[in-house]
């Protein structure tokens, strides 16, 4: 688990490899610059003397010039190294985002329905940056002590190997004990994480409803929640911190105690004759410059924990099944007719529930088919199978002859023009809210759209018309002028095939009636697929079907379904009945 | 800052506590090198074995008490982090429930996001990591000044210059990396906002074959994102640099001065040699401060952030006000605008009386949800008197007011949560309340073919879900505590007829008294209201009851005549 963690991360890590070799070699000569100048202090002293008056001036200065330099030239490196390092942080971060939205964008959309957006933020900046301040800031620090360490090892080695079987001891104790604590502690971590994902995903949902939270007058109930989970991930984040609150010390008192050993040993192999009294001394100096940066890093330890908690998150989200993959000879889709079929088609989101039963339908190429039924009989389903969102579970789908699966998915999706219900709008300029989709789409074209959907003068109603950028994905912006605006965006496209599911479900009638001419030129030649739910937009369709309990109870046009007097006939009646008399 | 200490103060006894015992746990540790020096300097050459073991021993014990101490204190400290930080957040949560919706669309629900999160966490790992490591440098280094001015004052004071130049430094690079970090910051928030929009707007977005377009985008703000951090970080990369060489030029400053001392035969080289090597042994305490000051930076760039919501101004205030009207809802007079620029809503007036139906028609960016939200006092009209209850809108408390009102908004999306819950939404109401309400509202039939029944889990934004269920659970949520007021916008705009009839008839049927306010673009749904307004450019054009306006409306004649397809009605 931990090495294919590593071995992942390592993936991001490798693309900055060089310039990582190229700044440990700089750390090296930054190091033994610093270790430089304590040497020309010591020169510096020598210059000095003992006695007064007598002190060479010229030495002295020469030596402190040097010293000067050398540290000059070592903060120098050290900005360098530093500033380099955060950069490939930065890089890596940047990466893993990239490569984190990336795999998020191929995710297919029931994803989406049941894992919250805050969870999502949560690891692609939270978790990113945990995994970025290890590498900018630690990765430093535990270089820069590695080569102490092991250089400081080596002299312990060379003056006394007897003395430092203390280490011999106490490094692999220490080991040992880090790694039975961390292996306690990573769930923690991993939990801590867990929960500041739910907090987030929380939190992005309520803000998002304030407005229904607010009139309903819950603040009070809704801030209680809020506390439950803010409770929550305080809790784990304590308690990851609580449990390894002992690891760095711990690690400090098996070096403290060695510490003491090796003053302990050290004067009684001194005291046998095995040692001089200046190797003593000098081992004692050396065993505090290995045990020194030790104990630095080991305040890391928890830190690196955490890191590595956030890193699993990343690669879990990296790990999700995306949509399958176009089939091998994928059809590219270009120029369908639009003679589309649905063959005995069964599906459910939950198959235990079947939503479309043996639905089978031909809507010849050039057609305007219409679809009606009550709400909740699979209308947007069967839009959403056509998409390919999901999959049937039996039965095909065809258009011109082959079925939907053998085109290439996004071939098949740049064929067809939508307006759906989602009335989506995202942060960007109205202009190229309406040209979204469309490559290149000049604004004169954009500005025809806008005016053949009525949405012109609405535009030009806003302090910088087309250029205003839209916040919170269009708050403000009514559902009816977000349905023309999407109106506008399908009216730009190029497509072979029209769906439109309830495109005008909130456009008045007096507005539906001037953008039905624009309906009308974009469905010309076209294959249309209309959902409505009023339904004297649809009286001149080829061919209604009527939708119940899952498949075609009814078809016919407009007139022959008045006439079989069945459900259509008394969906339609409906509109002029007075309510207060059901 | 000064909310930093605010928070803080009530766990200053704790702080100051954590404190103290990591300042005995650096002590004990400062000592054991000086015990270290004991055996060797003074019990090695003696020969004096006893002394050896009992030093020893005695260092064994002070290792033991420093990592207990320094244990004890880094939890004290997790702790405080951790009250503190949910604190502030839980008082960030409940001042943007408070928050007025003109506020809100000013902040944008993505920046209030990031700070809820990410800014909170930021300040969370401040707060750790300056109780957990911001005590042993500065003790140290104040400690060796300390210590040089006893045994040598003159050198002292050249370090007293180093060290006081060096804070300097750090307080000066600190100060310029937060405005850094804001921007750091503001540019996580469009990632978030796209990450968001990428959830909620997932099927367009694959049903347009744009997802290459959103990478680009997303890979626009993620480079953003990365440049500013780059920035901000390499101003602070300067920190630990500077000081490094700062200190080490004192160091050299030593030497130049020692060497004159002993020249002038005031000082003996020995000092020299101790207070070099005392000094080296400091400044490796200070090598994982830059990483503390990073941590500062960019926890006060996003306390900052997080004060601008806390200290945003209340407004919206309740105005006493001793007018009274007849009317149960009413308007007088009143204009609105969101912008400033154009009128929303342009010298609005009706009344209806307790019990009645209120119809709303009007073209698309006529004003009628600005009408309604007028009403709700989400925004507070620029002229003109909003009548609630026959009570001035504006002179009733938050509570009072939205007591009254259910309300269905168009655009409103469910929560990820079960059916009950949705329905009850935070109420608590029972589940008769709530079974009733989706009877009413049409919706118990579906919600009864479900196999969890009223505990189905809806998935995020309903998507498990048709739109017409959708609706039908809004409508029942607004119906379930029995409002005095309901209002529905175009709450029927997913349903067919047949269901939208059957919703209005149970409506009148099962809330007897209620008021009701339709705003519907089927004049099937409003044509039983007593009074009906046709609204245009944010004006009332013309008021009344169904037949009166068939009689002399053209525009509501037009309307009614295309809606029946000629038919008669």
């Amino acid at each position: 688990m931990k090495k294919s963690l590593l071995r992942r991360l390592a993936r991001f890590l490798r693309p900055y490899g060089a310039r990582l070799v190229l700044l440990v070699i700089l750390m090296v000569a930054s190091n033994l610059l610093a270790l430089t100048a304590p040497m020309l202090s010591g020169w510096a002293v020598d210059a000095v003397g003992t006695e007064a008056g007598s002190v060479d001036f010229a030495g002295v200065l020469r030596n402190a010039g040097g010293m000067l330099a050398c540290y000059a030239c070592s903060s120098a490196l050290n900005y360098i190294i530093a500033s380099q390092l955060i950069k490939v942080g930065q890089g890596v971060s940047h990466d893993l985002r990239k490569a984190a939205f990336d795999r998020m964008s191929e995710l297919p959309v029931e994803y989406f329905d049941t894992h919250p957006a805050g969870d999502l933020i949560s690891r692609i900046c939270y978790d990113v940056d945990t995994v970025n301040a290890t590498i900018s800031s630690d990765f430093l620090q535990l270089s820069t002590s590695a080569l102490t360490v092991v250089g400081s090892f080596l002299m312990l080695l060379i003056l006394s190997p007897w003395l430092t079987c203390v280490f011999f001891v106490t490094v692999p104790l220490s080991a040992l004990l880090t790694r039975f604590q961390m292996k306690r502690i990573h769930p923690l971590f991993r939990l801590r994480s867990k929960e500041l994902g739910a907090l987030n995903g929380f939190a992005e949902e309520r803000v998002g409803r304030q407005r229904a939270i607010r009139t309903y007058g819950v603040e009070a109930a809704d801030l209680r929640q809020f506390e439950a989970y803010n409770d929550g991930a305080s809790r784990a984040y304590y308690e990851a911190d609580r449990a390894s609150a002992a690891l760095g010390p711990s690690v400090n008192f098996i070096n403290n105690v060695s510490l003491a050993a090796i003053s302990m040993f050290g004067a009684l192999m001194y005291l046998n004759g095995a040692l001089t009294l200046g190797s003593l001394s000098s081992f004692v100096l050396y065993s505090r410059k290995f045990s020194g940066p030790i104990r630095e890093a080991a305040n890391l330890l928890s830190e690196l924990q955490a890191s590595a908690a956030a890193a699993e998150r990343v690669m879990d989200l990296l790990d999700e099944q995306p949509e399958a993959g176009d089939a091998p000879g994928a059809v590219p889709a270009e120029d369908l007719r639009g003679d589309i079929t649905f063959d005995h088609v069964d599906f459910g989101y939950d198959p235990a529930r079947p939503v479309l039963r043996d639905f089978t339908a031909h809507i010849p190429a050039g057609s305007l088919a219409a679809v009606v039924g009550p709400t909740g009989a699979g209308k947007t389903t069967l839009v959403s199978l056509l998409l390919r969102f999901y999959e049937p579970q039996g039965g095909s789908i065809t258009i011109d002859g082959v079925p939907v699966g053998q085109y290439s998915r996004d071939g098949l999706r740049r064929r067809l023009a939508l307006v759906l219900q989602d009335t989506w709008l995202f942060g960007g300029t109205i202009a190229e809210n309406i040209a979204y989709g469309t490559e290149g789409a000049t604004r004169e074209q954009i500005v025809e759209a806008a005016k053949a959907a009525r949405i012109h003068r609405f535009v030009n109603s806003l302090p910088e018309g087309y250029d205003t950028v839209l916040t919170d994905e269009g708050a403000g912006i009514s559902k009816g002028q977000r349905q023309l605006l999407t109106i506008a965006r399908c009216l730009l496209t190029d497509a072979d095939i029209v769906i439109l599911d309830e495109a005008t479900s909130n456009v008045d009638t007096e507005t539906e009636g001037e953008i039905s001419l624009a309906l009308e030129n974009l469905r010309r030649g076209r294959t249309c697929f209309v959902i409505a739910h009023r339904l004297a937009t649809i009286r001149n369709a080829d061919c209604i079907l009527v939708l119940d309990q899952g498949g075609v109870a009814e078809c016919g046009t407009h007139e022959t379904l008045l006439a079989e007097d069945g459900i259509y006939a008394k969906l339609y009646a409906a509109q002029w009945t007075d309510f207060t008399e059901i | 800052m000064k909310t930093a200490l605010r928070y803080l103060r009530p766990f200053a006894r704790r702080v100051c506590c954590g404190a103290a015992i990591k300042f005995t746990a650096a002590v004990l540790e400062l000592v054991l090198p000086l015990l270290l020096a004991h055996i060797i300097d003074v019990c090695v050459p003696a020969g004096d074995l006893e002394a050896i073991w009992r030093t020893g021993g005695l260092m064994m014990v002070m290792a033991c008490g420093a990592a207990l101490c320094n244990v004890t204190a880094n939890r004290m400290a997790a702790w405080v982090s951790m009250e503190v930080t949910r604190d502030l957040r839980g008082d960030l949560y409940s001042r943007v429930e408070r928050l007025s919706c003109a506020q809100m669309d000013r902040f944008s629900i993505s920046s209030l996001v990031s700070r809820l999160t990410n800014d909170t966490y930021h300040v969370h790992q401040m707060f750790d990591k300056v109780q957990r490591g911001g005590i042993r440098a500065p003790m140290l280094v104040l400690g060796g000044l300390v210590l040089t001015f006893f045994r040598a004052p003159a050198l002292g004071l050249v370090q007293l210059v180093v060290c006081s130049l060096t804070f300097f430094t750090i307080w000066l690079v600190t100060r310029r990396g937060i405005p850094y970090y804001v921007k750091a910051q503001t540019a996580v928030d469009t990632v978030v906002r796209i990450i968001r929009e990428n959830t909620s707007g997932v099927r367009v977005i694959k049903a347009l074959a744009c997802q290459e377009r959103e990478r680009a985008r997303f890979q626009e703000a993620n480079g953003d994102a990365r440049l500013t951090e780059e920035a901000a970080g390499c101003v602070m990369a300067a920190a630990n640099p500077i000081t490094d060489f700062l200190l080490n030029s004192g160091l050299v400053l030593v030497v130049l001065a020692g060497a004159m001392l002993v020249n002038a035969g005031r000082m003996d080289v020995g000092q020299i040699v101790a207070f070099l090597s005392y000094f080296t042994l400091i400044q490796n305490a200070t090598l994982g401060m830059a990483k503390i000051f990073v941590k500062i930076s960019k926890g006060v760039a996003s306390l900052r952030r997080i004060e601008e919501i806390l200290q945003a101004p209340d407004d919206q205030l309740v105005r006493p006000s001793e007018e009274r009207s007849e009317a149960e809802l009413g308007m007088d007079d009143v204009s609105f605008s969101y912008l400033g620029v154009e009128k929303n809503l342009d010298s609005a007036s009706f009344s209806l009386q307790k019990g009645e139906m209120l119809g709303i028609l009007g073209p698309i960016g006529s004003g009628k949800t600005t009408l309604v939200s007028l009403l709700l006092r989400l925004y507070d009209a620029d002229e003109g008197v909003v009548w609630v209850g026959g009570r001035d809108a504006a002179s009733l408390s938050r509570e009072d007011l939205r007591g009254r009102f259910g309300v269905v908004f168009q655009n409103e999306a469910l929560l990820n949560d079960t059916i009950y819950e949705n329905i009850s939404f935070l109420r608590g109401l029972s589940r008769e309340d709530v079974i009733a309400a989706a009877k009413t509202a049409q919706a118990w039939e579906f919600i009864e073919t479900l196999p969890e029944g009223l505990d189905t889990r809806v998935d995020i934004r309903g998507a498990n879900l048709s739109g017409g269920q959708r609706q039908r659970l809004l409508i029942a949520r607004a119906l379930a505590a029995k409002p005095g007021i309901l209002v529905l916008d175009s709450a029927d705009s997913a349903l067919d007829y047949r269901t939208a009839a059957a919703l209005y008839g149970a409506i009148h049927r099962d809330c007897p008294g209620v008021t009701l306010v339709v705003i519907s673009e089927r004049i099937a749904s409003l044509r039983e209201a007593d009074r009906i307004l046709v609204l245009e450019d944010g004006k009332i054009t013309d008021q009344g009851s169904h037949s009166q306006l068939l009689a002399r409306c053209a525009r509501y004649r037009r309307m009614t005549e295309l809606q029946m397809g000629g038919a008669n009605g």
